[in-house]
């Protein structure tokens, strides 16, 4: 094994030994010595991780399996590391926010019983981030795929006495099973015809299969590789909340905050937009494909903007945002802009983090009250969760030279350039939400840091700043989250990607009109979103803290819209009542009316009644009497003779 | 004595052995016999796993000796990759079964602990036997053992619940001893086996032939609908009684359609594949629905096994290499994934003494160990990749998608319901707040209890993260299979 090759089993076994160490010595070891060993061998990885990276950068890149899973007739499934330029960014990302969260949470979760198994828990999403990413397969991209979904599953149901909790990570599961059933179905196709589960056999002959087509419907013929882009993309909607899968996401808000934060903001939730990168050179043979992953984000992207208005929870406003932010990167992909997506990836991750965890830090001070209108004026007590959370809203709302407005101008301009079928619905979607997102996100920051006090007297005595275990991971966050986004030049415009994610002719075009990233600042006050995210701003301040009285009049003129979002579009009720309910009403009537009815009753017990009463009837001919045996031999004889002679006469 | 006769007849022996301790006077010298008897089972099958060369094609530790020489009838074992497989699993599942009774068995233990030795050997004797009237004997005889467990140990519906398995199992075999006794005439006379996988036979008579052998295997897998004497059995049976149920005895079904049916009736399997995928599907579909329903846990994880074993008749009638491998690994991993989730509800029962659901909530606040334990396997159950439960639903939905993209599609929706109906009752018995003084004086597990989850634990995810040395065994045997049941027998019959 060389060198490199035992890095990258360090990088991604170490997070696996701390969860192992934790979850299974955690009572022996004690707390602090839990936290001690799942961080440092959590920077063990993070370290190896940048490492990687950089060797990938200086063009070292690795393709080659560990072990062989299993073989079945001619195909062999392998275990195996795909290490180019999008898997070691991603690595860095998950690690290094994991990192971040994992010292975070030494605060956060202090008092908590559970204090060792969330360790466990978050070293081993970790772990499977890491193998999710570094796959050079489907078979173990599947494996990791559905191992964050478990981890995800564990986290949010975290405090499970609780009963929210535990129904929204049952709900949780389910809805990303949906995604994975499709997600199955789309590697399946994929080994049924290119008899390989392997990326670079199947990328290689992809090209080959272009105008292939298959008949799901007799006589109806679909493009095989669109076919599979889309079930492969039910996964991804699934796993990255997309409507109408994205139910999920506001309920796992229940989960402690640092997994909000790591999981259900930057790194599981962006699985799927990693994956659809990934998967590249399939996508691009497939324009119809793309068209719908183009049209489903810019959906999620305007409808979830819209409902984080409405919402009251500090931390749904935050995930409300998130499946924003996920539709966007899935507009990227849709409009073949996988570098700008990925891009949008990576600084959402750190501003998101620095949301989520600044909330968290919100929450710790306001003794988990967690309800916006009861904050405000914060802004006085925790100066650092302010600064970090104020750099970061500026970051997400898109304001010229912080992160968010590199990566998402990108987006923007690209969907502009795209000339899929509805990317003008999109490109509409993705700039009117500029102005949603500044707004909902400045709503927040003057809602719970600015204006008046709103607590009760209690809580306002004991208001203080959090510890340096949640303030240093907010400003180590908080940096890239400011900065990340001047690397925009090489990463989506240069050769960052190499080879790991292909380049669209619609990249291609805008690249040329790309002249640095302070020529894009400079730009942008001429554009549109400048201005909007700036009026969303603007608007926030106006409403809630200028004339703070407003907000409540709208809410009465707009009512019916109002009850819209805050309903959520009603997709809760619906699916609560459409699936849960008709799947236990179907499985009721199979089980009374098939099972219990139709076969133990008629055929089973059924046929035993008969038998027996035939039995009972049969019996009644036995009597003991010679006179009736011997009249039914009689009558037996005249029966025959007549059925006989009648026969033979007619 | 030869390895295989040592598998069949060792654990028989140690089933008399046991049981002529008599008495509970002597309690507990007929545990230490069983668990005697149970670790010398497994102990000699250890060689069928080491020695077993997995190049060569045919039968392996073949011993054949005249029985009974006027019907030409032989005293005939040997095993294949598929079959050494679940002989192996069935010695470590009674070795299992023998430490989880261990004190939960209280009256009649030495008859206990003997009827499960007993069967044991039966059933090493069905999967080895070549000679078909000596698998018909195994096959019958094993009923007696499982009669007596679920009729004599059972819960209050035992007698109901044991007649129903017994009558139902009966009947279904009945047809197999006349298509055996057809055979019989048409290899010259010979029971065996692997003559009858030559002879030449025309379509009508392979379709007379693959509904004899349906009968009787559809009834053990149990396909749907002659599943119902499965939740009966299941609920009333005691632990250990339905442990080795689920692992085992189902498992013959399957494994009768890869010795009998698909051989002996390539053309009839062919012809009745798409018959059987419907089966199969309204399996997948329809129980597990009817699972997610269920307010008694061993009726749902009863149920649940039934849905599980859909995909190995499914992976059988694919007629491909991941359908195959993916149906023998199914069962393999079902024999661990329900045994373990039985063995859980045991554990729970002996406690509490109700297995509704209802009785509980918030049992992981008194039974932390226990919960992560059903966890693991309730997530294999689900099929969840990393553990056993994945690597034969992935290998069958594989296979479906090379033969028609919608049979894989809807053997695919049990990734949703599976793990709904799994989930949901994790969710009501484990997670929550303390539901009641019962819950809240419960004791987490013993040291007992401990090793045997934590044996299983460890089976289900070496399976799930490394199953090649299980399917290195099976390649050479399955690709052999599949080779024979692609060639018609029809050209031989016009010959």
């Amino acid at each position: 094994m060389t060198n490199s090759q035992m890095l990258y089993l360090l990088v991604a076994l170490a997070p696996l030994l701390g969860a192992i160490i934790a979850g299974l010595f955690g009572r022996q070891i004690g707390r602090a010595m839990a936290h001690r060993v799942t961080i440092a061998l959590m920077l063990v990885s993070a370290v190896g991780s940048v490492v990687v990276l950089m060797d990938v950068l200086n063009g070292h890149t690795y393709n080659g399996s560990v072990y062989t899973w299993l073989t079945a007739g001619n195909t062999r499934f392998e275990i195996g590391f795909l290490i180019d330029q999008l898997s070691a960014t991603m690595m860095v990302v998950v690690t290094f926010v994991s990192l971040m969260v994992h010292i975070y949470t030494i605060g956060y979760m202090h008092d908590d019983p559970g204090y060792q198994r969330f360790f466990s828990y978050i070293s081993l999403f970790t772990f499977s981030m890491l193998m999710l990413v570094m796959s050079n397969n489907f078979l173990q991209l599947f494996f990791g795929w559905e191992a964050v979904g478990l981890v995800s599953y564990l986290l949010i149901g975290f405090w499970y006495t609780r009963p929210t909790a535990i129904y929204a990570n049952l709900k949780a599961f389910l809805v990303n099973r949906v995604g994975d059933f499709g997600f199955l179905l789309g590697i399946a196709l994929v080994l049924a015809h290119f008899g390989s589960l392997d990326y670079a056999s199947v990328f290689g002959l992809a090209p080959k299969f272009a105008a292939e087509n298959v008949e799901l419907w007799r006589g109806v013929p679909w493009s095989l590789l669109t076919v599979i882009c889309l079930l492969l993309f039910v996964g991804a909607m699934g796993k990255s909340a997309q409507v109408p899968l994205h139910v999920w996401l506001p309920d796992s808000m229940e989960g402690p905050t640092p997994i909000s934060a790591l999981i259900h903001a930057a790194t599981m939730v962006t699985a799927g937009i990693f994956m659809v990168a990934r998967m590249s050179p399939l996508y691009e043979l497939s324009p119809t494909a793309l068209s719908v992953v183009l049209v489903i984000g810019a959906i999620t992207a305007l409808s979830m903007g819209l409902v984080a208005i409405v919402q009251n929870d500090i931390k749904r406003v935050v995930a409300y945002s998130t499946l924003s932010q996920l539709g966007y990167m899935t507009v990227a992909l849709g409009a073949s802009a996988y570098a700008a997506g990925i891009f949008h990836l990576v600084t959402h991750a750190f501003f998101k983090a620095v949301l989520f965890l600044g909330a968290g830090s919100v929450i710790i001070a306001m003794h988990h009250e967690q309800d916006l209108r009861k904050m405000g004026g914060l802004k006085k007590y925790m100066p650092i969760t302010y600064l970090t959370v104020l750099l970061a809203a500026l970051a997400s709302a898109g304001v010229p030279g912080f992160s968010g407005f590199f990566s998402k101008d990108a987006i923007i301009e690209a969907t502009k350039l795209s000339s899929a079928p509805g990317a003008g619905f999109a490109y509409f979607c993705v700039v009117a939400c500029v102005f949603v997102t500044a707004f909902y996100t400045f709503r927040l920051v003057f809602l719970a840091f600015h204006g008046k006090r709103r607590m009760d007297h209690h809580t306002q005595e004991h208001l203080h700043e959090s510890p340096a275990v949640v303030t240093v991971p907010l400003v180590a966050l908080a940096i890239p989250a400011v900065l990340v986004g001047w690397w925009i030049g090489s990463v989506v415009f240069g050769g960052y990607f190499g080879a790991s994610i292909k380049v669209s002719e619609v990249m291609r075009e805008f690249a040329g009109e790309f002249h640095g990233p302070l020529a894009m600042v400079l730009h942008s006050v001429q554009t549109l979103p400048f201005w909007l995210s700036l009026a969303g701003i603007a608007a926030a301040w106006f409403l809630y803290l200028k004339r703070p009285d407003l907000p409540a009049v709208l809410r009465e003129k707009f009512a019916f819209v109002y009850c819209i979002l805050d309903r959520k579009y009603g997709f809760d009720e619906l699916y609560s009542w459409l699936f849960a309910g008709g799947a236990r009403s179907i499985g009721s009537g199979l089980w009374r009316g098939g099972d219990v009815a139709a076969i133990d009753g008629v055929m089973v017990n059924g046929s035993a009644k008969f038998v027996g009463a035939l039995s009972a009837w049969v019996r009644k001919l036995q009597s003991g009497f010679i006179y009736h045996y011997a009249f039914l031999m009689i009558i037996g004889v005249v029966v025959l003779l007549s059925a006989f002679l009648a026969w033979r006469h007619l | 004595m030869s390895i295989l006769s040592l598998n069949v007849w060792v654990p028989v022996i140690a089933g008399l052995i046991v049981l002529a301790t008599g008495g509970d006077r002597n309690a507990s010298r007929a545990r230490a016999l069983a668990l005697l008897g149970a670790i010398a089972a497994l102990l000699v099958s250890v060689p069928l796993y080491t020695q077993f060369d997995r190049a060569a094609s045919g039968m392996q530790f073949v011993e054949r000796v005249p029985w009974i020489s006027t019907f030409n009838i032989y005293y005939y074992l040997g095993v294949d990759g598929i079959s050494v497989l679940f002989i192996l699993l069935n010695n470590f599942m009674t070795l299992l079964v023998v430490i989880a009774a261990w004190i939960v068995i209280e009256k009649k233990v030495a008859q206990y602990m003997a009827a499960f030795l007993i069967m044991a050997g039966l059933v090493n004797g069905a999967f080895a036997a070549l000679d078909a009237i000596l698998f018909y004997v195994f096959f019958e005889s094993m009923l007696i053992p499982m009669y007596l467990i679920i009729g004599i140990w059972g819960g209050p519906k035992r007698v109901y619940a044991a007649v129903k398995f017994f009558l139902y199992t009966l009947l279904g075999s009945l047809l197999m001893l006349a298509a055996l006794i057809y055979l019989y005439f048409q290899a010259d006379k010979s029971f065996d086996i692997l003559q009858f996988h030559q002879l030449a036979l025309p379509l009508d008579a392979q379709i007379w032939l693959f509904f004899g052998f349906l009968l009787a295997f559809a009834v053990k897998v149990p396909m749907w609908p002659v599943h119902t004497w499965l939740p009966d059995a299941h609920t009333e049976a005691p632990t250990g009684g339905s442990v080795i149920l689920a692992a085992i005895t189902l498992k013959i079904g399957g494994y009768g359609f890869l010795r009998f049916t698909l051989p002996i009736a390539p053309d009839a399997s062919h012809h009745l594949a798409g018959f059987m995928i419907a089966l199969s599907l309204i399996a997948v579909i329809y129980i597990g629905l009817v699972a997610l329903v269920q307010t008694d846990m061993k009726r749902l994880i009863a149920y649940s096994s039934i849905s599980h074993m859909g995909f190995v008749t499914l992976g059988t009638f694919i007629f491909n290499a991941h359908g195959m491998q993916g149906a023998i690994v199914q069962m393999l991993s079902h024999g661990f994934v329900s045994g373990a989730l039985f063995l859980c509800v045991g554990v729970l029962y002996d406690r509490m003494h109700s297995r509704n659901i209802a009785d509980y909530g918030g049992v992981v606040n008194t039974m932390p160990i226990f919960a992560a334990f059903f966890m693991l396997f309730a997530m294999a159950n689900s099929g969840l990749p990393g553990t056993s439960g994945f690597v034969g639903e992935f290998l069958v939905v594989l296979g479906s998608m090379q033969v028609n993209f919608w049979v894989a599609v809807l053997a695919a929706t049990t990734l949703i319901f599976g793990a709904a109906y799994t989930l949901w009752m994790y969710k009501r018995v484990i997670f929550g707040a303390v539901a009641n003084t019962h819950v809240a004086a419960l004791k987490d597990l013993d040291r007992r209890e401990f090793v045997v989850l934590a044996v299983l634990a460890a089976a289900v995810l070496w399976m799930g993260l490394y199953p090649k040395p299980v399917t290195d065994i099976l390649n050479t045997s399955v690709s052999d299979l599949l080779q024979h049941v692609t060639q018609t027998k029809l050209g031989l019959a016009a010959r």
